[in-house]
């Protein structure tokens, strides 16, 4: 593939570390600027070592503030982060009020640590459609560990196990009885388990009832055992138990590579859904697109019932190729 | 369409200034109106500001002011104009003294929205002046 002179600038910028040029890439994957396609192929072909941890959990759990400690651990270590933080749009006025960076603000002025806010934009499996992208840009810069945090998620936003290498799963205490641990969803996907708030007095409680059903989980599907998914206490705003949470997250990264099987398994899914990704985008783009005339007469003709919405389906699927 | 699509904001407070209610209700003016707020709260510094101004490529920065710490809204716009990001302008509001508004729009300020200014006015402000106004509307 041939790489054009701009982007060649703007890859070397990115390999150099370069924030700005970082920053602004990001906000043409979100404007969706098409001129930036060419970039982000190259990127991608060139990419593929960052560690992608994702962290989900419901709203108010303390992922932010447990991630801004997490930070401050592998800062300790050395080690150079940059984290996106995904919050909710408004389904009414497409405006959002981003607010995870404000748990994060002791590392502002840290230039080895790199936060963008984004906002969720009428996805709704957690992260945003311009996460993948970013990401992407991420990989090409020397970050040693890449966070995504999502929007606090309820019972079955799943889409982060598609872009991080590990995820942690961050709870609190009266999460509600074993049967909420038992249901499907959000429940099966975490790699590490985090009960925050710990110094409640039903956090053993908790940690108890997800401990009982990772064992089951394990007892009914026995093929994969070389990772029993930990279950962690810890209380953000103190830090604690957030050394314990990054020596974890190290282990699965050691375990993932020691099983490269199952690694490549989840990467395949990553491709997949990627693809399906850009193939919506580029639907909902030709459906919603202002110019497109030929579009808005098939919606009327779907209208009057001369046509229907699986034509009109299969008209714009022909249109693309 | 709503006015504020595609424009992203930084509301902040500065210094040691505690007061959140009056820049968490533009926060929740400027979602409404379609716009991405991105909130830092209190106990910012000027270079708190200025990196996150950097790192979240942000159009405008408000801030809101209810203690007197003008000498670090000038020093914020100065860090700005520094490190080249002089194209972000920097609004305020709060209880802000008439001459002292004028002190700031001379140092570099770009407005000062006093008590008693409406949602539409800043809005409107912000539409026509935050950076990238003209790529918005060509």
């Amino acid at each position: 593939m041939k790489i054009n002179g701009e982007d060649k600038g703007l890859i070397d910028a990115l390999g150099s570390g370069d924030i700005r040029t970082c920053a602004r890439i990001i906000s043409r994957i979100e404007r969706g600027d098409t001129e930036v396609v060419s970039l982000l192929q190259a990127l991608y072909r060139a990419g593929g070592r960052s560690r992608v941890v994702g962290v989900t959990g419901p709203p108010g759990a303390g992922k932010s503030s447990l991630v801004s400690q997490l930070v401050k651990v592998w800062r300790k270590r050395g080690l150079k982060v940059a984290i996106l933080a995904v919050d909710p749009s408004s389904p009414f006025s497409g405006g959002a009020v981003l607010g995870d960076r404000l748990r994060m603000a002791e590392h502002s002025c840290d230039d080895q640590v790199f936060i963008r806010s984004m906002a969720s934009r009428g996805q709704l499996g957690g992260l945003t459609k311009a996460v993948g992208d970013a990401l992407t840009v991420l990989d090409a810069m020397p970050w040693d560990i890449v966070v995504v945090e999502t929007v606090g998620v309820g019972q079955n936003e799943t889409d982060i196990i598609r872009h991080a290498d590990v995820v942690a799963l961050v709870q609190t205490p009266m999460g509600g009885d074993d049967i909420q641990a038992a249901k499907a969803g959000i429940n099966e996907i975490g790699d590490i388990y985090v009960v925050n708030k710990g110094d409640h007095p039903d956090a053993n409680r908790t940690c108890r009832q997800l401990r009982d059903m990772i064992s089951l989980g394990q007892h009914l599907n026995p093929g994969d055992c070389s990772w029993v998914p930990p279950v962690i206490k810890t209380q953000s705003l103190l830090g604690q138990g957030a050394d314990e949470l990054a020596d974890q997250i190290e282990n699965r990264f050691r375990n993932l590579r020691e099983n490269p099987e199952m690694a490549r398994r989840r990467a395949r899914e990553r491709v997949r859904h990627r693809t399906a990704e850009i193939v919506r985008d580029m639907l909902d783009r030709r459906l919603h697109s202002e110019d497109g005339q030929a579009v808005e007469a098939m919606i009327d003709s779907v209208l009057v019932r001369e046509r229907d919405p699986y034509a009109l389906a299969a008209g714009l699927i022909a249109a693309m190729t | 369409m709503l006015k504020g699509k595609g424009i992203k904001a930084i509301v902040s407070m500065i210094g040691l200034d505690g007061h959140t209610t009056g820049g968490e209700i533009v926060a929740r003016v400027l979602r409404d109106a379609g716009f991405e707020v991105i909130y830092l709260g209190a106990t910012q510094t000027p270079e708190m500001i200025l990196q996150a101004a950097i790192q979240e490529d942000v159009d405008v920065i408000g801030i809101s002011s209810h203690a007197s710490n003008y000498i670090q809204i000038e020093y914020l716009v100065e860090l700005l104009r520094k490190n080249e990001m002089s194209d972000v302008p920097v609004i305020c509001g709060g209880n802000i003294p008439k001459h002292v508004a004028k002190q700031l729009k001379g140092r570099g300020v770009a407005e000062v929205f006093p008590p008693g200014s409406s949602s539409a006015d800043i809005i409107g402000y912000i539409v026509a002046n935050a950076r990238g106004a003209q790529r918005r509307s060509a």
